[in-house]
């Protein structure tokens, strides 16, 4: 595993690269080698040099750039995460009127799940990790147990989807199988979130098709849901599809 | 002869060529490097290899993996079916009745999906009526249709079983994106059950597993010592290299917020107990 994590860093480093160079992947692919290398990590090193007055432009116009391949697909996973945590830790910190201690435990521990996702992709992908996202909760009654309950189903259902939607854009099979370490939890979150609301809703058909299917959807998809909830711009462009 | 225009020619045809070959570019960078030392005459053999890497994950091994799934499935879908058409055994009149029946139809459901899907591939479904299967595990569980807590217990180890299952067979399927969408899209559903059934079983009636969460909790949280092997390894808290407590959780925590896989080999042995 020690191996596999070093391998990681050089990669991500390695896809930093790419993405910031000028050169396309698939030339860079094809004259890859010192010169190609250096020119790509002179270039990323420049567009660190950016004053921050121009990174908040950029940001304001473009958006937060998820970046390609395997890094875009974490980061991709990494901002759903942050909603998600950003969302429980409110939740737990200002429980709804008349919370049970049962489920103040249950939230308690969907909050501490979330906030180890959110964490773990932030490290794993290191130097390739986007910026914390700016939430947007204007829309949700924390004090209301009815309000806070359906906004936990549409994120745990939107997370699932996001997830079996994602998986076979991952490249690398570990990552594929990360992925899949992470939503099955959020599987269980959905689930138990939807019987808290009504007993028996863990699997209904509006989560499960005649074929026993769960939903999948496209990161396009998944972003267009979430953005009600993000006030960061996310710019997806460079994600595979 | 230049590599480099053989691949380009093909990338006019395939646009992912450069991803079937392999998916970690630094794998590619590799490969040429190793091209620069081989020798002329090698390399037309390792380009077969490369070419069948890439396009060859022949579809038997994915019938395979879906065949592996029908298995469970089958394991799964015949206990709940008689389950469900056991007199008594699941309280009348309480939502239990209704939750066992919707995850039998999920089951069946999922049968009929991987049969059709292997057919379909050219290859031959394998086959299970009800009473190959022997629920009380050759005596393990003998209560398991006559004690509704012993159902569930059951029930929560099958459902376990198939999410971890199916979690580690996805790398097998990374070749045939649809089928590996369709497994995801199963092993989510799944579970979506782990988690109801283990509800199910804090009520008193289903065993009033009051500690009991509807995540796993460390190694073995069923109170079922008898299932070890389905969580085996459920209370690993490093995950890529990333020490999971070290980011600010408690060491449950860390254990609930990622599911772990199982290899064929474990979940075979698990499967078999409950196979005549």
């Amino acid at each position: 595993m020690k191996n596999f994590q070093q391998e990681d860093q050089d990669l991500l480093q390695k896809e930093s690269g790419i993405l910031t160079a000028p050169l396309q992947r698939r030339s860079f692919l094809q004259y890859a080698g010192a010169g190609a290398a250096s020119i790509a990590l002179l270039a990323a090193g420049c567009k660190k040099d950016d004053g921050s007055e121009g990174r908040r432009l950029d940001l304001e116009e473009n958006g937060v750039n998820l970046g390609s391949g395997d890094v875009g697909i974490l980061n991709y996973a990494y901002a759903l995460e942050q909603l998600e945590a950003a969302f429980y830790d409110a939740v737990v910190k200002t429980p709804y009127s008349g919370i049970s201690a049962a489920e103040l435990s249950l939230l308690t521990d969907i909050r501490d799940h979330e906030l180890a996702h959110r964490e773990f992709f932030k490290k794993a992908l290191g130097t390739n990790a986007i910026i914390g996202l700016e939430v947007n909760f204007a829309a949700i009654n924390f004090t209301q147990r009815a309000s806070v309950l359906a906004t936990a189903k549409a994120f745990e259902d939107l997370g699932v989807s996001a997830y079996n939607g994602a998986g076979k854009l991952i490249k690398s099979a570990d990552y594929l199988v990360l992925a899949g370490k992470i939503v099955s939890v959020e599987a269980r979150h959905a689930a138990l979130i939807r019987d808290l609301i009504e007993n028996g809703t863990f699997a209904n058909s509006e989560v499960v098709d005649a074929n026993g299917l769960d939903k999948a959807r496209t990161p396009t998809e998944v972003l267009t849901i979430a953005s009600g909830f993000i006030k960061t711009k996310i710019n997806a462009s460079n994600l595979p599809s | 002869m230049n590599i480099i225009n053989i691949l380009d020619e093909i990338e006019k045809v395939d646009g992912e060529i450069y991803e079937r070959l392999n998916p970690r570019r630094a794998a590619m960078k590799s490969f040429y490097n190793f091209g620069s030392k081989m020798a002329v005459a090698a390399v037309p053999l390792a380009l077969g290899s490369m070419f069948k890497k890439a396009y060859g994950q022949t579809s038997s091994s994915v019938i395979d993996v879906l065949n592996f799934a029908l298995t469970l499935e089958y394991l799964e879908y015949y206990f709940y079916q008689q389950g469900a058409a056991t007199a008594a055994l699941i309280p009348v009149g309480t939502p239990a009745v209704s939750a066992i029946n919707t995850i039998r139809d999920h089951e069946l459901a999922h049968v009929n999906l991987l049969k059709g899907a292997i057919t379909a591939s050219g290859g031959t479904p394998v086959s299970f009526v009800a009473t190959q299967f022997d629920y009380t595990a050759k005596g393990t569980f003998p209560t398991v249709f006559t004690s509704y807590p012993t159902f569930l217990a059951v029930a929560q180890a099958f459902e376990d079983t198939g999410v971890r299952a199916y979690k580690g067979q996805a790398p097998a399927l990374m070749g045939s994106p649809s089928v590996l969408q369709t497994a995801l899209q199963i092993h989510s559903v799944e579970a979506r059950h782990a988690s109801h059934i283990r509800q199910m079983r804090k009520t008193v009636a289903g065993g009033n597993q009051t500690a009991l969460k509807p995540w796993i909790t460390g190694a073995n949280d069923s109170g079922v010592p008898q299932v070890d092997a389905v969580y085996k390894g459920e209370d690993n808290v490093v995950q890529a290299g990333v020490n999971i407590p070290s980011l600010g959780v408690s060491t449950a925590a860390a254990t609930e917020s990622f599911d772990e896989f199982l290899v064929k080999a474990d979940v075979l042995a698990i499967a078999s107990l409950f196979i005549k």
